[in-house]
Order: C-alpha cells, then structure tokens, then sequence
C-alpha cells in the first residue's frame, strides 16, 4: 500500500499515459524499431533511391562505382512493356493478376460454405472425422503442394492425365494416348472465347483444393454461432428451406465470411509458389504474377535498379487495393450492424 | 418452448432437435456418398505422392496408379536421406540449415515482436498511431518486396575473417535470417498485439495497485497470459522459416547452405533425372515435421491467430 502514496503518479494515470510512461515505452520499442528500422524500413527506403538508377550486375562488388541515375526510364519502361526481357506484358499481368484472385477466391468462399453446411447437416455421421480429414491440404507446406501438383500434371505420367484415362478413358473405350495433355504448357487456350491458357485453369484447381478448406473451417464457426431458435421460429411461420438458408445462414455467414475472403483475396493475388513452381509463369508469361516477375526481374535477368521499380509500383498496387478491400469491408460491416 | 409442448404434440422442429441422429436413410447414404467423394479429391494428391514413395527406385517413373505399388520398397527414403541432390549433403545437412534459419527467425522476431506488442496494446506515448501505422504498411508488402534491397545491401558487408576465410553476409544462413526477420517481425508484433488486446486488464489493474513496475507486470502477469499467442506465432514463423525459398534461392550460393526447400526445388528441375519416388519420398519427410504439428494443434493454432480474435 506504501508504494502507491510513493508513486508520482498512481496506476490509473499510468495506464492513460505520462512522461514516465512514454519514456517506458519507447524502451519496449526500442529493440523492434532498431531491427526494423535496419533491415526494413532502410531497405525500403534505398529500394526507392535504387529505382531510379540504372544498378545492376556491374553495381554489386564492394566499393564498384554507383549506379548512373536514369530519372524515372525504369518506371516509364515497366508501365509501358518495354524491358529487355521476353514476354512481359505489364497491363495483361495486372489484369491476369487480378482476374486470378478474384476467381479464386468466389470458388473458394462459395465451396467453402456449401461443404460446411453440408457438414453442419444435423445427424449427419462421422462429422468429426470428416472435418479433420478435409483440413490435410492447409497444413502441408505450399512449396511441397505446387511441386508435388506439377508432377501430377505431367503429360507422360502424371496423376491426372493417369486418372482421366483410368475413368473416363475406360468408360468411353478411348485409348491411354488421348490422354497427353500438356496441361502446364499447352499454348492454345482451351475455351476459345476466354482468353486464359489451360495452365490457368490447372491452377486454378489446384488453388481450389489448396483453398476450400480454411474457408470451410471460418464458415463452420459462424454456423455454430448461429442460435438454433431462429430456425425454428422460421420454421413456426412456415419459412421454406431455401428461405431460411438465404435470410438466416446467409445472413449470418456474411459477417464472418467476407473479411476471411478480403485476407484470402490479398494472401491468393500474391500466391508466388503456384505460379512459380507449376506453370514458371508460361505459356509465354501469361500466367505470371505480380510476384514472381518481380522475383523474376532481379532473380533471373539481374536487373536490380527496375525491380526496384518494379517493387514501388507494386507497393503502390497493394495499396490500392487495401484501400478498396477496407472500403467494402466497412461498408458491408455497416451493412450487418442496420 | 416447453409450454407449447405441454399443450399440442411436439412441431417437427423440436423432435429434431431432440433426436439429434434423425435423418432418412436415402438422405444419409446420400451425403455419405458426396462426403466421401470429397474425402477423395482431399486425399487423392497426399495417396498419389505416398505411393510414388514407395516404387522401387530403378523405374524414374510410375507406371499407374495404385496406393502401394508392386515391389513397395523404402529404398527411395534411404537414397533421400543419404544424399537427396547432386550436393554432397544429406537430408539431416539440408535439414540442419532450415532449422537454422527456421529457429533463429522466429526466436528473434517473438522475442522482440512481444516487447513491442506490449508497448502498442498496453502503453501509452506519442507517435503510437503512426508507428502502428508504419507496421501495417509493412506488413501488407509480401516478402518479395524488400527481396532486391536486402540482396544488394547484405552484399555489401564482406570481410576477411581470420580462420573462416572471406565472409558475404548475403551468401550465409545468417543473412537469410535476417531478410526473414524483415518480414516476420512486422507479422509478430502485429498477431501479438491482436492478442494482447483480447486480454482483460483486471490482473495488470490489481497488479499496479499493489505497487508492481510496468516490468514486473510484463514479464509476471502478460507473458505467462500471451502464451497461446506466443506459441503460434513462433510456430507459424518457425513453418515459414523451415519451407522459404525466395531468399534462400537468391542468395545462397555454397552447396553446404543448401536448404530443403532448394533442395526440392532443385530434384524438381527439368535437368536433373531425379526419380519420383526420390522426389515424393523427400516431399514427404520434408511436409511431416510441421504437417504433424498443426494437425494436433489445430484449434489451438486457430485461437491464437490474431484473425481468429477478430472473427470471433
């Protein structure tokens, strides 16, 4: 009790802030923003100063010559496709970038649903088992996922092209050699209209079993929240099961299930390992993204001076798109709480 | 509810509810069957690789499909754990050196990550606001974006040691380490703090009016509460740490830094004739540690991610 009256200032005054306080605090901060501030937030800053410059290979050796300034060459020559390097088209790859989260994001998030709310089915047996099984995609590592999926579809050999001779193949007594598709490779588009490559759509299925799950996981919490009385005073006023599927679960599902699809819309646009390890950005770049031509520009072509740029415009593309994502969260927050 | 039972049958509604296994036959076989196709595609990638594990190792390609291949045999692990790649290092080598990287990253990043949670949840100072900011804006950059930066600034600091001869910061574990700090640190002060939030002030309050410091609180009364939170975060650090290839891939150039994501990026490449079972036989040992770890401690992994406080 003594050490409060010798306190300068009490617990409550403490907790709300004060010299003392504030000078306690930086100390807690301190070690974080020194890290940081070493090994982010510097390199961030020499990132900007490097995209202005022509660094390259030549730059890299201790005590080199600095890099010559360019102004904004690298900018102008990434916005408009004109770098040195084959097939880098910069509006298709924001555009194919964009296309391919969206995309799969709706099916993850629509299938994620269905498949929990079949599993929330009441008196449905080995539930418990189901749900433990269907998570085994989430927890294996993304790396092993992606490689282990290219293999699978590998023309000669692979999974997929095995099965589809071994069901549909049999089924309609066609021979084992129709089924050589080059489903990471092909280059003409299979729907002639759309104009995404196969490799997209390989992708896409693979991202789709990689991505259901978590979302099945999120959806069955918010369905476990909601209070079993409102079905049945639905049912008491003669609700259809189509009515009370739409204006409970759904209904109670949006608040959960549209934030977890703005984090996966955001972690998918900048999935590198699909992209990298599968398709290696081909045909012809067209399922490259964002990410991995930037990994792709300093990694492989060396040119460090425009992935620098490369890397603010992204900075610059993220931003737009969290400003937009928090917009429509708010939005539909303010949605649910009319 | 129960007045209405009293008076007329049970609606249909509540029977249900009270028979919690009621569903028609046909209904259950039914669901059964789309469950269980379901199962099938889930484990249809996992059965493939297991199998293409165990096929002997003189065929470098399967020639069907089935779960345990004629002549099933573990020879391809023994070759794997020998010497995966044309590298002269063996599994436990490569394994080492992501462990490395793995632990060394996610200790640093908590254990700084949680002083600087506790400042942002707990204290109050000037710039909170735009520091917290700062680290938001970080962390919605993906790894990839401090990827050239790091390379040519590490690449810089070279000096002659005395016994270990010529020392690159950017060619070395340790500089791998670092570029993965840059990213985790933001991510662990910012689950932590999520964390740290959900925790009620009642313990600190009781704790300052006894007299205790803002340390004493800390390291008495927040730590031992912020373990779940604690856990997982360095747990999800340590799986990014075990399995990064991006700076691994770019910046290591000795062969005895080999890691096991480069190591099975590598057996994957259209040059080498690696066989698949080696392959898939790697992918497995390669998957299990952190595989094994998350399916047990799934609902705990869930709880102490800082989206699953905000979910609710």
């Amino acid at each position: 009790m003594t050490a409060i009256a010798v306190q300068p200032t009490g617990w409550r005054a403490r907790l709300m802030g004060g010299g003392r306080t504030a000078r306690i605090a930086y100390l807690y901060l301190v070690p974080a923003f020194l890290v940081m501030g070493v090994i982010t937030i510097y390199p961030l800053l020499f990132q900007v100063w490097m995209s202005f410059t022509d660094y390259g290979i030549q730059n890299l050796r201790a005590g080199s010559a600095p890099p010559n300034w360019v102004g904004l060459d690298n900018y102008v020559n990434v916005l408009t496709s004109q770098l040195a390097i084959p097939n880098f088209h910069f509006v298709r790859l924001i555009l194919y970038n964009i296309w391919w989260a969206i995309s799969n994001v709706v099916i993850h998030v629509v299938l994620g649903v269905a498949i929990a709310v079949l599993l929330h089915t009441p008196g449905l047996r080995f539930k418990r088992f189901y749900r433990a099984l269907f998570i085994l995609p989430v927890i294996i590592p993304p790396i092993i996922v992606a490689t282990v999926w290219k293999n699978m579809y590998d023309p000669q050999d692979g999974a997929i092209n095995q099965l589809l001779a071994g069901t549909i193949g049999v089924l309609f007594r066609m021979p084992p050699e129709m089924f050589r598709i080059d489903w990471l490779r092909q280059v003409e588009d299979p729907i002639p209209f759309i104009p995404l490559p196969l490799a997209y759509y390989a992708m896409l299925i693979t991202n789709t079993w990689l991505g259901w799950p978590l979302n099945s996981v999120v959806a069955t919490g918010a369905l476990q929240a909601i209070p079993q009385e409102l079905y049945e005073s639905a049912e008491m006023d003669g609700a259809s099961g189509w009515q009370k599927f739409r204006y409970i679960t759904i209904a109670y599902l949006r608040p959960a299930m549209i934030p977890y699809a703005i984090y996966g819309f955001v972690i998918t646009f900048n999935l590198f390992h699909l992209a990298y390890f599968m398709s290696a950005g081909g045909p012809f770049g067209r399922t490259e993204l964002l990410v991995t031509q930037a990994y792709r520009l300093v990694n492989e072509q060396r040119l460090y001076g425009v992935g620098a740029s490369f890397a603010v415009i992204m900075f610059f593309i993220l931003l737009a798109i969290t400003l937009v994502t928090n917009r429509i969260a708010k939005a539909t927050r303010s949605y649910t709480e009319v | 509810m129960a007045t209405i039972g009293l008076t007329r049958p049970l609606p249909r509604v509540a029977l249900r509810r009270a028979g919690r296994g009621r569903l028609s036959l046909p209904k259950q076989a039914f669901l059964q069957a789309l469950c269980i196709l379901i199962l099938l595609t889930v484990l249809f990638p996992i059965l493939w690789v297991f199998s293409l594990s165990l096929d002997p190792l003189n065929r470098s390609r399967p020639e069907g499909l089935s779960i345990i291949p004629s002549n099933a045999t573990l020879e391809a692990y023994e070759q794997v754990i020998r010497q995966p790649t044309n590298n002269p290092i063996s599994f436990l080598g490569l394994a080492a050196n992501s462990l490395k990287i793995a632990v060394g990253s996610s200790v640093v990043s908590v254990a700084i990550g949680v002083s600087a949670a506790y400042a942002f949840s707990r204290l109050r100072f000037r710039f909170r606001e735009a520091l917290m900011l700062t680290i938001l804006g970080v962390l919605m950059l993906p790894p990839v974006a401090t990827l050239t930066p790091l390379f040519v600034m590490l690449n810089q600091v070279q000096v002659d040691l005395p016994v270990l001869g010529q020392f690159n910061l950017r060619n070395s574990l340790l500089g791998v380490g670092l570029a993965i700090i840059s990213g985790l640190l933001p991510f662990a002060i910012w689950n932590l703090k999520g964390y740290l939030d959900t925790i009620p002030r009642d313990l600190e309050e009781a704790a300052w009016v006894d007299g205790a410091t803002t340390n004493q609180t800390f390291v008495r009364i927040i730590l031992p509460l912020a373990m779940p939170a604690i856990a997982v975060t360095g747990f999800l650090g340590f799986v990014g740490g075990w399995t990064e290839f991006y700076f691994s891939w770019m910046f290591l150039n000795k062969p005895d830094d080999q890691t096991l994501a480069m190591a099975l990026y590598s057996m994957q490449g259209q040059f080498t004739n690696t066989p698949w079972s080696a392959f898939s036989a790697f992918a497995i040992l390669f998957a299990i540690p952190p595989a094994v770890v998350y399916f047990f401690a799934q609902r705990w992994i869930t709880s102490g991610l800082a989206i699953g406080a905000v979910k609710g």
